[in-house]
């Protein structure tokens, strides 16, 4: 019923109950009166705690549990890792795509045996080992990541052959993927090689469970 | 009736009208011109792809050679916008291909897009020319591919800011040889390397190339061969700019550039080295676009190159700047209309740059066509802000962000609600604000109050109450679009401006106060809203109705509720019960 008479007088609120008083009421008082303090009550100290690690947003605004909202993914663009700082999710306002312009771009070849083709991939477009050898897995249709973080394994579907993924460091060493967290391993890596893990001498399967989870 | 018009008459007159305004206003005059002018409308611009269903549109308008559509609300650029949300551009592209074979444009916005919409768009429409991707997602290289190798009469192919997944860059070879007809090609946003030579022989065989984007895998030394393949090129977006180049190759690159005179814009730049900066300086006087915000060069090395550009207009810069280099912007580019500067480190607390708000205020007093500003930075007070909105009177589109949520008056260390004040008081025409730093109901106070034009509002972290909802609500006549995050803001002001809503595309509103139970009011009393309630805490039922949902978007629309919907977002519509995807 309010609502019929709210194309003339828009502070009819659609509440039944309530009246214009109600909302003049909440009116700042006469122009030229002091209250640029009382804004101040509201600190960004304690919205933004750019030293805390826990990810999230402080809803101070709203009462409600919002805090245990999930966070996507890309927090403000920051890079997963813990250690970024805690930020509001988007903000500040930055597209997606201009958040890459101070990464330097990271493309290394890849290589897999077997292949007839090498390929490139960006490694700071990952976040994570698993990132990385779930989009490796998608340009090298010729083998499939089971449960990487679990078995850490790597197989050819086709013939069940078994691939080790392994990369050269900035020595010139021949490492295994995945004993450093992410953000060395993408410092010293200058290339990649699936090497089919017959022909990996001295590596075996201990060597694979050793492997460091994903950080 | 033998005073009317003959309909040819009429519809020749109508030709002449273009702007969707005043083709609304001349459909609304009497029913022959609603008919008259239905049949004779080619372009159809849908804001938001959820206000009107496709076949609504298709049915007023039975001959329409140009559609273009938005989908995700504007926030979804920040990632506000849980992934699965909708924009799904599917059925419009199949009622499209049914009804209109002589489509030639579409162009779309922050909508998803798949490769079967692709390969629909490439059989169907036989004299396809323009298609534009501006911030989509959901479509690969093979749907690319499909449309290189069907569109025979493509124009324009333009991916902007797209997240495109890349099989590979062999999709521009699926143009045939055939095919001569390219006049712009932007394809700065794809990530794999597409085949140099294919590239070469595409631009070599299309004389009406003006415009082309290239991606940073373009590598520095390739950029000559292609440049002096195409010397009519009015804009250019160079791959990456930075290369271990031999003296002759760099020589080879400088006469490359020069011979292109009729080059007016230039992007790109990714990783610029320095030293090869000089190569552009031969074209720095005629250009009138600039687009320097992927380059990471020092204030110094800006200067030299924007202080050579004396007819640019717009220029999009990162915080390198510096107050220094945009004193020096003031000072040599006098017809500069639009500057955005942006953070080079954006998610440092402290700042890494000597930009402060002294560098804006200087191009406010030196360039006196300055109507449209984005600009980052870390320190503001009133007092510029004054200075600002007195210089520039003229200025249109105004958004400021302080890095640093509810940062107050440098100086004073009071609130910017003054200042802001002052940009909505001078600036009569300002169509777009977006506010930040400390700011309290007052500010809204003063927008209501002045901001007659103002047509998009964005605010995060502000106000104290509903009463400052309220002020933009009931005061901003021309209000289109509003989106808010993190504020104050609830049941009250919204629900007693429910009215308003009909008069607005969209109101977005994450992180206030607004309660499940006035979502469910709004959603009943308001049959031409959909309220959209986007919760990932699960079913809103599960909560006290008091409590405040995630965030909401409600816009006016005549298709009724969406059935496209996941799970974390629910209608709220006139049965008061919950319409679940």
């Amino acid at each position: 019923m309010g609502l019929e008479k709210a194309k003339e007088s828009p502070e009819v609120d659609a509440n039944p109950g309530s009246s214009l008083e109600e909302i003049t009421e909440l009116r700042l008082g006469l122009p030229g009166e002091n209250r640029g303090k009382s804004g101040t009550k509201r600190g960004f100290s304690k919205t933004v705690d750019l030293d805390a690690s826990a990810v999230g947003r402080d809803d101070e605004a709203n009462n409600s549990p919002v805090g245990g909202a999930r966070v996507k993914d890309e927090v403000s663009g920051a890079a997963k890792p813990p250690a970024a700082k805690t930020q509001a999710v988007g903000w500040p306002p930055v597209k997606a795509f201009r958040k890459s312009v101070m990464k330097s771009c990271k493309y290394v070849k890849v290589a897999v045996d077997g292949a007839p083709y090498l390929r490139k991939v960006d490694l700071e477009a990952y976040d994570s080992y698993q990132q990385l050898l779930a989009a490796l897995e998608k340009l090298f249709s010729c083998f499939s990541i089971c449960n990487y973080a679990s078995e850490r394994k790597i197989v050819d579907p086709a013939n069940g052959a078994e691939f080790l993924p392994t990369y050269e460091d900035k020595d010139g060493d021949w490492m295994l993927v995945g004993d450093v967290p992410w953000k060395m391993f993408v410092e010293s890596c200058k290339r990649l090689r699936f090497m089919k893990s017959s022909e990996a001498t001295g590596l075996g399967p201990t060597t694979q469970s050793a492997c460091t989870s994903s950080s | 009736m033998a005073y009317s018009f003959p309909e040819e008459v009429l519809e020749h007159v109508f030709s002449f009208i273009g702007s969707d305004r005043d083709r609304n206003a001349v459909s609304l005059v009497c029913k022959s011109w609603y008919e008259i002018e239905r049949w004779c409308r080619r372009r159809v611009f849908v804001g938001n792809c959820y206000a009107v269903s496709p076949a609504a549109v298709v049915r007023r308008f039975p001959d329409v050679r140009s559609v273009e559509l938005k989908g995700k609300p504007h926030f979804a650029d920040f990632n506000l916008v849980p992934e699965g949300w909708g924009g799904y551009v599917s059925p419009w592209i199949t009622t499209l291909a049914r009804a209109y074979p002589w489509l030639e444009e579409i162009r779309l916005k922050r909508m998803v897009v798949t490769d079967e919409s692709l390969e629909l768009i490439a059989r169907s429409f036989k004299n396809f020319k323009v298609l534009v991707l501006s911030s989509c997602e959901g479509f690969s290289t093979d749907g690319l591919a499909a449309v290189a190798a069907n569109c025979r009469n493509l124009r324009e192919l333009d991916l902007r800011e797209s997240e495109v997944e890349d099989m590979s860059g062999h999709w521009l070879s699926h143009f045939p040889d055939s095919y001569t007809s390219l006049v712009s090609l932007n394809i700065s946003c794809l990530g794999s390397e597409v085949s140099f030579s294919a590239l070469e022989r595409l631009v070599s065989r299309c004389p009406d190339l003006r415009s082309l984007r290239l991606n940073r895998t373009v590598p520095l030394d390739r950029l000559a061969n292609l440049l002096r393949r195409a010397p009519q090129l009015a804009e250019l977006g160079t791959g990456v700019y930075s290369a271990e180049l031999r003296s002759d190759d760099f020589s080879n690159l400088v006469g490359a550039l020069a011979g292109c005179r009729e080059l007016r814009s230039l992007s790109g730049f990714w990783d610029v080295v320095p030293a090869y900066l000089p190569a552009v300086y031969p074209l720095c006087s005629g250009l009138t676009s600039l687009n320097l915000s992927y380059a990471t060069i020092q204030s110094s090395e800006l200067t030299k190159l924007i202080s050579q550009c004396h007819s640019l207009q717009r220029l999009w810069v990162l915080d390198y700047i510096e107050d220094s280099g945009l004193e020096a912007l003031a000072a040599c580019c006098k017809d500069l209309r639009e500057l955005r500067v942006f953070p080079s480190e954006p998610f440092n607390r402290e700042g890494n740059v000597s930009l402060t708000e002294q560098g804006l205020v200087s191009v406010s007093e030196g360039c006196s066509k300055l109507q449209s500003v984005l600009y980052f930075c870390r320190q503001m007070s009133n007092a510029a802000l004054l200075t600002i909105a007195r210089n520039r009177p003229n200025m249109t589109r105004f958004r400021l962000c302080i890095i640093e949520p509810r940062c107050p008056d440098y100086i004073t260390h009071e609130p910017l609600d003054t200042g802001f004040g002052a940009i909505v008081q001078h600036c009569k025409d300002l169509q777009r604000l977006s506010l930040s730093g400390l700011l309290t109901d007052r500010v809204f106070e003063y927008i209501g109050t002045y901001a007659k034009k103002l047509e998009m509002l964005s605010v995060a972290f502000a106000g104290d109450s509903d009463l400052g909802l309220h002020h933009v609500l009931s005061g901003c006549d021309s209000l289109r679009k509003l989106e808010i995050r993190d504020c104050p803001f609830g049941d009250k002001a919204l629900l007693a401006n429910a009215a308003k809503l009909e008069t607005m595309r969209s109101l977005w509103m994450s992180s206030c106060s607004v309660s499940f139970g006035a979502c469910k009011l709004l959603g009943q009393k308001m049959p031409r809203l959909n309220v959209e309630v986007i919760d990932e805490r699960g079913h809103p039922d599960s909560r006290p109705e008091s409590c405040p949902v995630e965030k909401l978007y409600i816009y006016r629309t005549v298709a009724g509720p969406r059935f496209d919907m996941p799970d974390f977002v629910w209608t709220m519509d006139e049965d008061s019960a919950l319409r679940p995807s």
